[in-house]
C-alpha cells in the first residue's frame, strides 16, 4: 500500500531528498495536503517562507515520513492552511510579517512578531517602509458579565522572557489567555542569510539559549545533509552526550522551578544544587557551562578527555544517589499534589492536533519523540525508553521529566561506555553548488526543526523552528477554567521559549 | 521531608566563599556612584531584571546566582519582582526594538538612586545580533548604564563579582564622612 506522503509527492520531480524530500507542489495539491492535515492523516512540522515561495514540513505520524512541499507564490499569496488546521496560523502571521506572503481565507490577519517598531515591513521580503500611522494591537474581544481583564508583561515579575498575557476571568476563573509575543524578535534568519557556516551555527547556538546544543546539533546536522558529510563516530556520540547532558540540566531545573511556584522551595533548592553540578560537569569537560559553541558543522570542538569522563561519572553518581529522594518528596507531599493534579489539563487530542512536542506532548498521549521515531544517530544503536502520560495535567509533566531524567543518566551511561576512539571533527571542505538541508534534533522542550539552503559557501535562507510553536498556543487552552494563581504553576510546567518562538 | 531536613543540618552546606570583587568593575563603577546615593543604600541592594531580547542563556545562569552554592541573598543582594522596589535594573540581551519601550519604562519606574548593569556580551553591544533590522542595539543606547559584565553568558561567578564590588562601592560610600 503506498502512503499518503508517497500519494502526495507521485509523478512530482523531488528537488532534494537530504534526507526527506521537498517537492514543488501545485495550489490543488497544497490545498489537499491542508485537508489532510485538517483531518488529522498528517502532522504539521513547519511552515515558512522565502520571498515569493512558501514551504510545509508535513509528517505522517504513524510511518515517521516526512516531507516538505512547496508552493510559488508570484502573485503573493497562497491558501490558507490556518484557515482548516489552526495550528499553522501564528505561522501564516509571521509568514505575512516576514515576507509579505498573504494567506487567503486566513482567518487572523493580526501581525504576529511585528509590533511596527522595525521603520520596515517584510523585513526579508521585499521591504517597504513602515506604515506612517501605527494601529494599536487589537485583542479578541471578550463579553460577558462580570468578566475582568488582567494585562501582565512583556516584564514579567519573575527573572524571565518577555512576552504579554492577557488573561480574561470570571472572578478567580481564567475563561481566556490571550497571548501576545515576538518581544525577542532578533531577526535571526535575517542575520542568517548570507552568513558562513560558522557564523551560522554561533547564531543557531544562540536562538534559545536552553537549547543551545539541540539548536548546533539541529543545525550542524542539516548543513551536512545538505552538504552529505559524514561525520565521525566519535563526534557523533559526543554529540549525544551534550544532548542528554544539557536535557539533564533543564529537567532539574524544570522540576525545581515548577514545585517553587507551588510554593514548595524545598525541592527547587536541592534541583537547583543538582542542576548546578551538571552544568560545573560540562564546564570541566566541554569548557562551557551551558555547552554552548561545541557542535559544529563536521563534529565538535571539543573533544572528551578522561578528566572529563570522570567527572561527568561522579556527577551521575551523585545524581542517582540523590535525585530519588526528591522524586519521592514530591510523590509523597500532598500539599504539593494538590497543587499539581488535575491542574491545566491538556487534553490529548489537542496535543495531537498540534504535533506537540516534548513533555507536552508526552505527558498528553502524543509519544513522538525525535530520538525514537527519526532514530537519528547514535540514538539507533542506544536503548531507551520514551515515557508517555495520558492525563495532561501539571503532575504528568512532572512525571515525564522524572522519567526522562532516568533514561538521560542510563543512555549517558551507554554512550561514555561505548564512546568510540578517532577524530572528533572532519573538515567541512569547500562547496560552490547549491544544496538544501533539513535536520529534527529532540531538544529538552521537544523536536526543533532546522531547514537550509547552501550556496557559494554561505546560507542563502535558514528556517529555525523552535517545538515552542506548537506549545504556546496549547498553554492557552490548558489554562481555560483554572484559577489565575495556578498559571505561573501551569507555564512553568509547559516552560516554551519566548526567544526560540521570536527568533 | 524530615530526613531530608535533618539530613541538611549535619552536612556542609554548599554555599561557596565569594570570590573578590572585579577591578575591572571597581573601576568602571567608581565613577558611577554617587556619595549620597551610596549612603542610603547601606549594604543592601535590591534587583529587578529585565530581558530585553536576550537568548535566555543570561537569564538561565542569572537564576543559577540564587542556587546553594553561589547563594547570593547572603550579600544582601535580593531579585524583586517590581521595579518600584529596585535600586539596580540588571538587563540582559541585544535591545530588540520591540522591547525598547518597555526597557524604558522600567527603567524610569525605578525610583533614584539607580544603577544599571548590563549582563552578557549582547547587552554591551548587540553582540551576534547587532546590524539586525529588529535589534537596537547595547543596552547603552536606551538607558545609561553603569556597569557591564562581560560573557556568553557571563558565568555565576563572573555576576557575582561584578555586583560585590557595586555593593562595595555602595558601602564604603556610606560610612564615609
Amino acid at each position: 500500500m503506498t502512503s499518503l506522503i508517497d500519494r502526495i509527492l507521485e509523478g512530482r520531480e523531488i528537488l532534494q531528498r537530504r534526507p526527506w524530500p521537498r517537492a514543488m507542489v501545485g495550489a490543488h495539491l497544497w490545498r489537499f495536503v491542508a485537508n489532510e492535515l485538517a483531518q488529522g492523516h498528517l502532522s504539521l512540522l513547519g511552515l515558512w517562507g522565502e520571498p515569493s515561495m512558501v514551504h510545509m514540513a508535513i509528517m505522517d505520524e504513524d510511518t515517521a515520513e516526512i516531507a516538505i512541499v512547496s508552493l510559488d507564490c508570484p502573485d503573493g499569496s497562497y491558501a490558507s492552511i490556518g484557515r482548516l488546521h489552526p495550528p499553522a496560523l501564528r505561522l501564516e502571521r509571521t509568514v505575512h510579517d516576514l515576507f509579505g506572503l498573504s494567506a487567503q481565507g486566513l482567518p487572523d490577519t493580526r501581525p504576529w512578531l511585528d509590533h511596527d517598531n522595525w521603520g520596515v515591513r517584510f523585513p526579508l521580503g521585499d521591504r517597504i517602509d513602515a506604515l506612517s500611522k501605527s494601529a494599536p494591537y487589537r485583542f479578541l474581544p471578550v463579553e460577558g458579565e462580570g468578566l475582568n481583564q488582567i494585562a501582565v508583561g512583556p516584564v514579567h515579575a519573575g527573572i524571565i522572557e518577555p512576552g504579554h498575557f492577557r488573561f480574561t476571568a470570571s472572578g478567580e476563573t481564567v475563561v481566556r489567555l490571550e497571548q501576545r509575543l515576538g518581544y525577542t524578535h532578533k531577526g535571526i534568519e535575517g542575520l542568517m542569510s548570507g552568513a558562513d557556516l560558522e557564523r551560522a551555527v554561533q547564531l543557531a547556538g544562540r536562538v534559545s539559549g536552553d537549547s543551545t546544543v539541540a539548536y548546533a546539533f539541529a543545525f550542524s546536522r542539516a548543513a551536512e545533509a545538505a552538504l552529505e558529510l559524514v561525520v565521525p563516530d566519535r563526534a557523533v556520540f559526543l554529540r549525544a552526550l551534550l544532548a542528554e547532558l544539557e536535557r539533564l540540566a533543564n529537567h532539574l531545573g524544570d522540576i525545581g522551578a515548577i514545585c517553587n511556584d507551588a510554593s514548595f522551595t524545598l525541592i527547587h533548592a536541592h534541583c537547583s544544587v543538582l542542576r548546578e553540578s551538571v552544568l560545573r560537569a560540562a564546564l570541566n569537560a566541554f569548557g562551557h557551562r551551558l555547552m554552548r559553541d561545541v557542535i559544529t558543522p563536521g563534529g565538535v570542538t571539543r573533544d572528551l578527555n578522561d578528566d572529563g569522563k570522570a567527572i561527568i561519572r561522579a556527577t551521575l553518581d551523585n545524581i542517582r544517589l540523590r535525585f530519588p529522594v526528591l522524586v519521592e518528596l514530591y510523590d509523597n507531599t500532598a500539599s504539593l499534589q494538590d497543587r499539581t493534579v488535575d491542574t491545566g489539563v491538556l487534553k490529548p487530542a489537542l496535543a495531537r492536533q498540534y504535533a506537540a512536542g516534548g513533555y507536552v506532548g508526552r505527558a498528553s498521549g502524543r509519544s513522538f519523540d525525535a530520538r525514537r521515531a527519526l532514530a537519528y544517530p547514535p540514538y539507533d544503536s542506544l536503548r531507551f525508553e520514551v515515557p508517555v502520560l495520558k492525563e495532561g495535567d501539571v503532575n504528568a509533566r512532572v512525571w515525564i521529566r522524572v522519567r526522562e531524567i532516568e533514561q538521560s543518566l542510563s543512555l549517558i551511561d551507554q554512550i561514555l561506555d561505548r564512546l568510540p576512539e578517532g577524530p572528533s571533527s572532519t573538515p567541512v571542505g569547500r562547496w560552490r553548488e547549491p544544496s538544501e538541508g533539513m535536520a529534527i534534533v529532540e531538544g529538552f522542550r521537544g523536536d526543533v526543526l532546522v531547514w537550509l539552503r547552501l550556496l557559494d559557501g554561505l546560507i542563502e535562507r535558514c528556517h529555525l523552528r523552535d517545538p515552542s510553536w506548537f506549545q504556546w498556543p496549547l498553554l492557552e487552552a490548558a489554562i481555560e477554567g483554572n484559577i489565575v494563581a495556578d498559571f505561573p504553576l501551569c507555564n512553568k510546567s509547559f516552560n516554551c521559549s519566548y526567544s526560540g518562538h521570536d527568533l | 521531608m524530615r530526613k531530608l531536613l535533618f539530613e541538611t543540618l549535619f552536612r556542609r552546606p554548599f554555599t561557596e566563599r565569594a570570590p573578590s570583587s572585579d577591578d575591572a568593575a571597581v573601576t568602571e563603577l567608581a565613577t558611577a556612584v554617587g556619595h549620597a546615593a551610596r549612603r542610603r543604600l547601606g549594604r543592601s541592594l535590591s534587583i529587578r531584571e529585565v530581558d530585553a531580547g536576550s537568548c535566555n542563556g543570561c537569564e538561565l545562569e542569572i537564576h543559577a546566582l540564587n542556587n546553594g552554592y553561589y547563594d547570593v541573598e547572603r550579600f544582601g543582594l535580593r531579585f524583586v519582582a517590581s521595579p518600584r522596589h529596585a535600586d539596580v535594573l540588571m538587563v540582559t540581551g541585544p535591545v530588540t526594538k520591540n522591547m525598547r519601550e518597555a526597557l524604558a519604562r522600567t527603567y524610569h519606574a525605578v525610583p533614584n538612586p539607580k544603577w544599571v548593569v548590563a549582563i552578557g556580551d549582547c547587552a554591551r553591544d548587540g553582540g551576534c545580533f547587532a546590524g539586525s533590522y529588529a535589534v537596537v542595539g547595547g543596552v547603552s543606547e536606551v538607558v545609561p548604564v553603569d556597569l557591564h559584565i562581560h560573557g556568553c553568558p557571563p558565568t555565576p561567578t563572573a555576576m557575582l563579582k561584578g555586583l560585590l564590588a557595586l555593593l562595595e562601592q555602595a558601602d564604603t560610600a556610606a560610612v564615609a564622612p
